[in-house]
């Protein structure tokens, strides 16, 4: 028989994060791997799928040591085959399984589109709330990592053009371990975000226990009252180097929004702060067009236009193929902090 | 349309079942082990069932309760036709022709039990899975009260939590990779449940049913993979699908077994699944079992088959309508007699009668509705 699977709204207690402390200074990384492995000893339903990520621990080592302890029926070295690795995820999770399925690169799920937008998406609503699918997607993305073309995508937009899918982007660590708690207790699909560039280069401290950010919910990253900067991911991080140089120069007060969680997007908080400083640069690495800097832009416009004392500026990648391997292409075509630097400072002035 | 009669339909249908003993060209290097099913000239790997023989072991009333299910699911299939042809169902997609085979490998499993994974074709299938005439006539007038969808899918998207029946979408073979996940699952749960999952042999060509049958052959999963091989992709005839001249011979391919199977002959379909379902559950693994049969109707309530194939064909797959021959099965059995038979095709029409009554006066969705369970209520 089918069980019954809504949301797991109790937090199992979980061990082996910073012992007897209150939290754990890590790298994005650690925080991934260690929540993965204390999701899956609270709870046995939770099992792991995809390319290498068995003895190999990932690619990028996400699931390094998972298959040591919770074996080789729960840690699943999957054939390459980005279509059936969803498309068994989803009846695994149909049938009582919790599945997290990696997704080895961004540049790799195209061939799952169809059973994630068409299949995991949308199940609720085509069963009339008789079937749901309650899974997690980890995926690799993000480029400045000489991936070139298909190793550096950053395509979220049009799973979050897609209802019945959550998409979250965390950019520290404590974030990875709240938000992958959320989504995997989540009784809808997730896609989690991982920026490779951050696996490594970003660290810091993560609370103990049984943390959960809560998926929709935008976090301040920084107070300010002048402009407002709205952004995810890797960006986070750049955005935070553009507005503490703009600052100082300038003597500016900005603030910054981490979106963390890009569908549900937090409107509230967007609206809140630009309605205080009246001005916005949305960012993103992403392909402009029809991007979620657009939907965030779009979303200002619409709700906030009485409060503007600027345009509603988008710094985005520009609409050529993400991205060129040799270093000046590739750096033409990334957003970073100067970028962002220059788009600030002609808001500002404006 | 076609008009002349070439003589190529009939031959079609001997080579299906009057019996093939030589290959294309003459050569008799390959002497296949059965003569009613048409396996083609080329290489086998894969094997041919046997034809059924007497009551194949089952009771008289189970045998009944069968027939009952082909015979329910032809009347309500007709009925959805009137009904679209009427202006009251806007869409159809029909299973008649594919309803022996469907009825056969449903009782060869443990229903209320074991999943099913259907496509469109499979309304027989699902009513033997546990959905009722009225269920069915809920969704192709899309009332508010179809359990299968509540009005959200197209006619033909059979679901049902109740039922093991995992609902479907419209793009072919996506069901596939979902049986080896709820396989997989059930599994390392250890809860002794087949997964068995229907698709066409043109849906066969997509990427998803290769990719679904090689995860299963690797974990040795309790899954069957059910071909319901028609001929055609909606006009596009088998040698334009496929180079070799069995579903079934890719099994090899995967490390597990393919079954071809006489899809017009219910009781060898309940065979073939009873078989690779105890494989299933012993832990042996998948198998890919390929029904040979054919489509009556158009391929959907807006097809017009006349483009695409001889009428003299369809009329000599006809012959072979499996229910027709599951009827005569049971007069010679003795599981029924002509009067009984009347009495069981009076109670289907009666079932049906009383389905479309209710569909028809059952209220329409709210509109208020539309936006429901996209996500789980908070
Ligand atoms: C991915 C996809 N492509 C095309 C279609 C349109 N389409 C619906 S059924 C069909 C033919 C399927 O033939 P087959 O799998 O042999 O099943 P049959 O209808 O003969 O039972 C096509 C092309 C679809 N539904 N999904
Ligand atoms: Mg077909």
């Amino acid at each position: 028989m089918v069980e019954t699977l809504e949301r797991t709204t109790d937090a199992k207690p979980m061990n082996g994060v910073a012992d007897g402390g209150d939290s754990t200074n890590m790298t994005f990384i650690e925080a991934i791997n260690t929540t993965l492995r204390d999701e899956m000893r609270a709870d046995e339903r939770v099992v792991i799928l995809g390319e290498d990520v068995g003895p190999r621990g990932g690619v990028f080592r996400v699931t390094a040591g998972l298959i040591e302890e919770f074996g080789e029926d729960r840690v699943i070295d999957t054939p390459l085959a980005e279509s059936g690795i969803i498309g068994t995820a989803i009846g695994m999770a149909i049938n009582g399984l919790r599945p997290i399925a990696e997704i080895q690169f961004m540049d790799f799920i195209h061939s799952a589109l169809d059973q994630i937008l068409n299949e995991a998406a949308r199940l609720r609503y085509r069963s009339n709330n008789d079937f749901s699918c309650p899974m997690v997607i980890r995926v690799p993305f993000g480029g400045g990592v000489h991936g070139a073309l298909y190793h550096s995508q950053s395509i979220e937009a049009m799973f979050v053009h897609t209802p019945g899918i959550k998409v979250v982007a965390p950019a520290t660590p404590a974030d990875a371990r709240g938000l992958l708690h959320s989504a995997i207790h989540d009784g809808d699909p997730v896609l989690f975000l991982e920026h490779k560039k951050m696996y490594r280069s970003i660290k810091g401290e993560v609370p103990a226990g049984d943390y959960e950010a809560p998926l929709g919910k935008a976090r301040i990253v920084q107070e300010g009252a002048d402009v407002t900067v709205v952004t995810y991911g890797m960006m986070v991080h750049e955005s935070q180097r553009a507005i503490g140089e703009v600052a100082k120069e300038t003597g500016a007060s900005i603030e910054l929004i981490d979106l963390r969680s890009l569908k549900p997007l937090d409107t509230e908080t967007i609206l809140n702060s630009v309605k205080k400083t009246g001005k916005a640069v949305v960012v993103t690495e992403a392909n402009g067009l029809c991007s979620v800097a657009s939907e965030v832009a779009a979303t200002i416009g619409e709700q906030a236009f009485a409060w503007l004392d600027g345009p509603v500026t988008r710094v985005a990648a520009p609409d050529v193929p993400a991205m060129p391997f040799s270093p000046p292409l590739e750096h033409a075509f990334m957003i970073d902090a100067e970028k962002i630097g220059v788009a600030l400072r002609k808001l500002l002035d404006f | 349309m076609a008009t002349e009669t070439t003589g190529a339909a009939d031959k079609a249908v001997q080579r299906a079942f009057a019996g093939k003993t030589t290959t294309e060209n003459g050569s008799s290097s390959i002497h296949l082990p059965l003569e009613h099913v048409d396996v083609g000239g080329g290489a086998l790997s894969a094997t041919v069932a046997p034809p059924s023989e007497g009551d194949a072991g089952l009771d008289h009333d189970t045998l009944r309760e069968m027939y009952e299910y082909v015979a329910l699911a032809r009347a309500l299939d007709e009925r959805m036709w009137q009904l679209n042809r009427a202006g009251k169902a806007a869409f159809i997609v029909s299973g008649q022709g594919h309803e022996g085979a469907q009825v056969g490998a449903a009782f060869a499993l443990e229903r209320g039990k074991d999943f099913l994974l259907p496509y469109y074709r499979d309304l027989a299938f699902s009513l033997a899975f546990g959905l009722t005439a009225e269920n069915v006539m809920m969704a192709a007038l899309a009332r508010a009260d179809d359990p299968t969808s509540g009005g959200r899918q197209m006619p033909g998207h059979y679901g049902s939590r109740k039922f093991n029946i995992i609902s479907g979408s419209s793009p072919v073979s996506t069901q596939v990779p979902h049986a080896t996940g709820t396989a997989y699952a059930a599994k390392v749960r250890g809860t002794g449940q087949v997964s068995i999952t229907c698709f066409g042999e043109g849906g066969a060509s997509k990427g998803d049913v290769h990719e679904a049958c090689n995860f299963a052959g690797i974990h040795k999963l309790p899954v069957i993979f059910f071909c319901e091989n028609n001929r055609y992709a909606i006009s596009v005839p088998i040698e334009r699908q496929m180079a070799i001249d069995n579903v079934a011979d890719r099994a090899v391919g995967y490390g597990f077994p393919g079954v071809i199977v006489d899809g017009t002959d219910v009781l060898a379909v309940y065979q073939v699944v009873k078989d690779a379902a105890d494989r299933a559950r012993r832990g042996e693994g998948p198998t890919l079992v390929e029904a040979k049969l054919y489509r009556f109707q158009p391929h959907t309530s807006d097809d017009d088959d006349r483009a695409y194939r001889d009428p003299e064909e369809v009329k000599a797959w006809r012959d072979h309508d499996p229910l027709l021959r599951f009827a005569q099965r049971l007069l010679d059995v003795g599981a029924v007699d002509e009067d009984s038979l009347a009495g069981i095709k009076d109670k289907v029409r009666s079932d049906v009668d009383a389905a479309t009554d209710v569909a028809e006066a059952a209220p329409l969705p709210d509109s208020a509705t539309f936006d429901h369970h996209v996500y789980a209520a908070q």
